[in-house]
């Protein structure tokens, strides 16, 4: 059965060259997406979880054609985009729109909260009449929890919280139907994180949007996405529903993940497992396995030989040549 | 203690700016000299036509050549010619010229070739510099090496020899100048825009779908151009030096030119004789200098910590 | 292993301490009477969110506020001596041996163009007479091991061991032989903080080591000192989260063998949950509650402490988040009374009109809040 799929990328490849030497030459590639193959669904909320150099960001980018792709497809509502140029690109853009990390950088900030509002209705021509424009910058900025007379105002003027209610209104405004949120709480007070989240929510429920959410912060991805994927150096290595992944992570990559993050509750304090060695670049990927040298549970199969992904349970995938059961990962 | 908030504009926007500068001012006194100069240099180039007749300077009066009657100093030099008639406050030059109506004269001169140059050079380093860090590759490579090729070659022969084929006139001056001053603006401009493109509001702008032109120049140009305004209003006063240097050399329209520099240069065959000829002139192309600088410094000082906000 | 002091013996005590930034558009108030004290051999957790004031506390412990900075009132009394009543060079050798701070960022607080071993080394060549002692007991316990490890007594240690005793009654020691034990003693700090190959590491320089790495370099210096008290601010915050795992299992292996006391500074109730022994919950410029840290997790009492435990996602359940209404305010305007008021859900009115102070509501658990009495 073909299931029609809202973004679905195919052996997704982006590697930056490295340049060196006097003639600038090639030497070798940070090989940031090393093959991503991933579907997400209408209306979900999509995870993408790892730690620093696995490419979850640079995957969003490449999603949202930030960059261009080294090799592979990415299909958007049926349609291919990854090799799409000039106006094409540009109402693809209509469609799909992004909210950065950074609330305090990502405003420019010689720009009135109106201006910044009604520019993508400029740029995309949704909007003719002045007064239109005027009329949708208030439904926008009363839709993201602030209020009109905020509308002259200018970044400085707010706070982190504040001026992401702000990004997410202006990435809302030529109304498009898929958002990569890239990190958009970790700059954020815990407390103004839990606004932030829910405003996401309540959004998506009223706008049927698609989300790709990209974080580091586990917990936060438990509370978001209806379905996760971690990543490692580049590639996917384990697939599943949110609560099946974290209650049941088959790969070593998950469960040392979960079990390194500590919990906000000192009863259930357990010494946390930790894994060797540091987080590895992009640049020189190991052979066979790229976890491997980093497994307690690596065999020599595992330096020989690439491991396919599998189908281990029902929607749950994993690239992993065994099939692994671990130790609860956080006591009950 | 009262703790009530002031209203938000008192907080950020422009009242708590002006409290900015003026603390910074009451933090570099000397901020306010340059700014005080600069204001009355511009000032006195404003109403100099009202003050002196702009056409005087070419007349000769042979009878008052280099004479000095003001009382109220003595230059302890023997053989000062006593001018008859009215007092002449500093004195006349060897044409017969007071000496105060040429320099009168000559500020709006400075000041116009100054600004005309400098504002030259900041659009033409906008428009180069901004295009090159942006779009890069071998257009920022193409403008790089025009721009290298200008910085290599030595200002004043490019003037000499700009002058000797033009012909020697006000707007070849000004021309020659802004050729050697250009080069610079791009750099800087350039510059700028390579960092200021590097921010994510950048990348988010791309993500919405806007085109380049609309980024560059809606919303980084803007963002780039404090330090390069800081730096034309230093250079106001590094031109009118320049200007002065090449009229001193003797590239002038007009030896009887009311030019700063000029009439400097004049007064150098009359150092023993007739002292103030080379004097005022001299002092004054400090002073307007130093005026500018200083209102530059004090400008940046007041912009670019506020940047950082 | 050690033992956490009981009641009586506090290594670190704050009292009323107020400090003020002077700023071009006023004063910021930003800590308003901060009361804390950390127990000897204890993990006291400060936890609070941007612009509560928790680094300002440390950095006006140890007396490196910027010169904006004003300390308006207040005591930090370090084992017997006020830290804040004390000369500029007093407070320089103090910082040296008996109080150490550990930042967030290694990379920008390790100097980039000398090795490690170099940045180690400096810190014991200068004030040597006050390392002295470190270096030759240290030697004398290698010396120690190496023998057990043979199982036979070794001459040439011997021999060594002989003059170091007696070096150890002068407390003075020849330049070579400074250094050569200081090298030993950096090697062997390097060692204890879990870094793999230490006499490696010791001629690398930062840039050469990955970020988990550096940190533990600059648990290692903190370290060195044996210091009485460790301020670690938000030493996990730049961290991936299993290099944050290692250093927090880093921190705890510490706990066990050293005697330092240390103040946790993070915004992270997870590693607070996690290490820390007591915890302080500060707001806006203030410590508003404090208690043991399964006590304040169980039954967190101060309105605030309450809305940040219910903000917090957790990675083993699904709950709803509750965020805190409002947002945190401007220290140069702060809010009367109570300075949470505005934002408390139980607020009434003796709240924006009296301050608050801390009251042991049950023992070992303060609070600062009219709803409790006060």
């Amino acid at each position: 059965m073909e299931e029609d799929y809202f973004l679905k990328t195919e052996n997704l490849f982006k590697y930056f060259p490295i340049r060196g030497g006097m003639l600038s030459r090639t030497m070798a590639h940070v090989k940031a997406v090393d093959g991503v193959s991933l579907e997400v669904r209408r209306g979900e909320t999509f995870g993408l979880v790892g730690e620093s150099g696995c490419g979850k960001t640079t995957l969003g980018r490449t999603i949202m054609r930030l960059t261009d792709p080294s090799k592979g497809s990415i299909k958007l509502e049926g349609e291919e985009i990854s090799r799409v140029r000039g106006r094409n690109l540009k109402n693809i853009r209509r469609k799909m729109q992004m909210v950065f990390q950074d609330p305090y950088a990502s405003l420019d900030p010689r720009q009135s909260v109106r201006s910044a509002l009604v520019e993508p209705m400029k740029i995309h021509h949704t909007v003719s009449s002045r007064n239109e424009m005027n009329r949708s910058a208030e439904q926008l900025i009363e839709q993201v929890g602030l209020n009109p007379d905020h509308l002259a105002r200018f970044p400085h003027e707010f706070s982190g919280g504040q001026r992401q209610r702000i990004a997410i209104a202006i990435a809302l405004a030529v109304k498009p139907t898929f958002i990569v949120l890239d990190e958009p709480t970790s700059s954020l007070d815990v407390s103004v994180q839990a606004q932030i989240l829910k405003l996401l929510k309540d959004i998506q429920r009223d706008m049927g949007l698609t989300y790709v959410f990209i974080s580091h912060n586990l917990a936060v991805i438990r509370q978001m996405c209806a379905r996760t994927a971690v990543m490692y150096l580049g590639r996917i290595v384990e697939l599943a529903d949110t609560q099946r992944l974290f209650d049941n992570p088959k790969h070593p990559y998950t469960h040392a993940l979960l079990s390194s993050v500590p919990i906000p509750d000192p009863e259930k304090r357990k010494g946390l497992e930790t894994l060797q060695g540091d987080v590895p670049s992009p640049v020189m990927i190991p052979a066979g396995c790229r976890f491997r040298p980093r497994c307690s549970y690596a065999t020599d199969k595992c330096e020989d030989l690439h491991p396919p992904m599998l189908e281990i349970e029902k929607d749950h995938w994993v690239e992993c040549h065994y099939d692994l059961k671990f130790a609860a990962s956080y006591s009950d | 203690m009262k703790s009530k908030p002031p209203a938000t504009e008192d907080r950020y926007g422009r009242r708590a700016d002006i409290k900015y500068s003026l603390y910074l001012l009451k933090l570099n006194p000397v901020v306010l000299v340059g700014f005080i100069i600069s204001i009355v240099s511009i000032i006195l180039a404003l109403i100099s036509p009202i003050l002196v007749n702009p056409s005087s300077w070419h007349l000769q009066n042979l009878d008052l050549r280099l004479c000095w009657n003001n009382p109220a100093f003595n230059w302890g030099i023997g053989g000062v010619f006593d001018c008859t008639g009215r007092i002449y406050p500093l004195g006349t030059d060897q044409y017969g010229r007071s000496l105060s109506e040429m320099m009168v004269l000559a500020i709006p001169i400075d000041l116009e070739i100054a600004l005309e140059v400098v504002l030259s050079a900041v659009v033409i380093g906008v428009l180069f510099g901004s295009i090159a860090a942006y779009v890069g590759g071998t257009i920022d490579e193409l403008i790089l090496r025009i721009t290298d090729i200008f910085l290599a070659v030595p200002g004043i022969l490019l003037a000499i020899v700009m002058i000797v084929v033009m012909g020697r006139s006000l707007f070849v001056l000004t021309l020659a100048v802004l050729i050697t001053w250009w080069p610079f603006y791009v750099r800087l401009v350039r510059s700028q825009v390579l960092g200021e493109k590097e921010k994510p509001y950048v990348e988010r702008l791309r993500a919405m779908g806007a085109g380049r032109t609309r980024i560059l120049f809606v919303h980084v140009v803007p963002n780039s151009i404090y330090p390069v305004l800081v730096q034309a209003t230093l250079d106001i006063g590094s031109v009118i030096l320049t200007v002065s240097a090449l009229t001193f050399i003797g590239l002038t329209p007009s030896p009887l030119l009311p030019e700063l520099g000029n009439l400097a240069n004049q007064g150098i065959q009359y150092i023993f004789t007739a002292p103030w000829l080379i004097l005022f002139p001299g002092l004054t192309i400090l002073i307007i200098s130093l005026g500018f600088n200083l209102l530059g410094d004090g400008i940046r000082d007041i912009l670019d910590p506020r940047l950082r906000r | 292993m050690r033992k956490v002091g009981s009641e009586g013996e506090t290594i670190l005590a704050v009292n009323d301490l107020k400090v003020i930034f002077h700023t071009y558009a006023g004063d910021v108030k930003a800590l308003d009477g901060v009361e804390l004290f950390v127990r000897k051999g204890e993990v006291l957790g400060l936890v609070g969110e941007s612009g509560c004031g928790k680094s300002v506390t440390a950095l006006a412990i140890v007396g490196l506020l910027p010169p904006n900075a004003e300390i308006v009132s207040g005591k930090a009394v370090l084992d017997g001596t006020d830290l804040l009543g004390m000369g500029e060079e007093k407070l320089r050798l103090t910082r040296l041996k008996d109080v150490a701070i550990v930042f967030q960022d290694p990379m920008t607080y390790l100097n980039p163009v000398l090795t490690i071993g170099l940045q180690i080394t400096e810190i014991v060549a200068s004030q040597p007479d006050l390392f002295i002692p470190e270096l030759i007991k240290n030697r004398l316990d290698e010396i120690s091991t190496i023998e057990k490890a043979k199982g036979e007594l070794v001459p040439k240690l011997q021999v060594e061991r002989e003059k170091l005793r007696a070096k150890s009654q002068t407390n003075r020691l020849g330049n070579e032989e400074l250094t050569r034990l200081t090298r030993l003693y950096a090697t062997s700090i390097l060692k204890s903080v879990r870094l793999p190959e230490p006499e490696k590491v010791f001629k690398m320089y930062p840039f050469e080591l990955s970020g988990g790495m550096r940190q533990r370099a600059m648990i290692a210096m903190a370290l060195i000192r044996r210091p009485k008290l460790l301020l670690a601010d938000e030493i996990t915050t730049a961290l991936d989260v299993t290099v944050q795992a290692q250093a927090l299992q880093l921190l705890q292996q510490l706990k066990e063998v050293i005697d330092t006391s240390v103040l946790l500074i993070t915004h992270d109730l997870a590693v607070v949950a996690e290490v820390c022994d007591r915890v302080a919950v500060m707001y806006a410029g203030n410590v508003v509650e404090v208690a043991d840290v399964k006590e304040l997790f169980r039954n967190p009492m101060h309105p605030y402490t309450q809305g940040l435990l219910a903000s917090v996602p957790r990675v083993d359940l699904v709950a709803e988040q509750k965020s805190i209404q409002g947002s945190v305010p401007d220290l140069m305007f702060p809010p009367s009374g109570c300075r949470f008021h505005p934002r408390c859900p139980r607020v009434f009115e003796k709240c924006p009109v009296a301050k608050p102070t801390l009251i042991e509501v049950s023992p070992g658990h303060l609070v600062s809040c009219f709803l409790f009495g006060g």
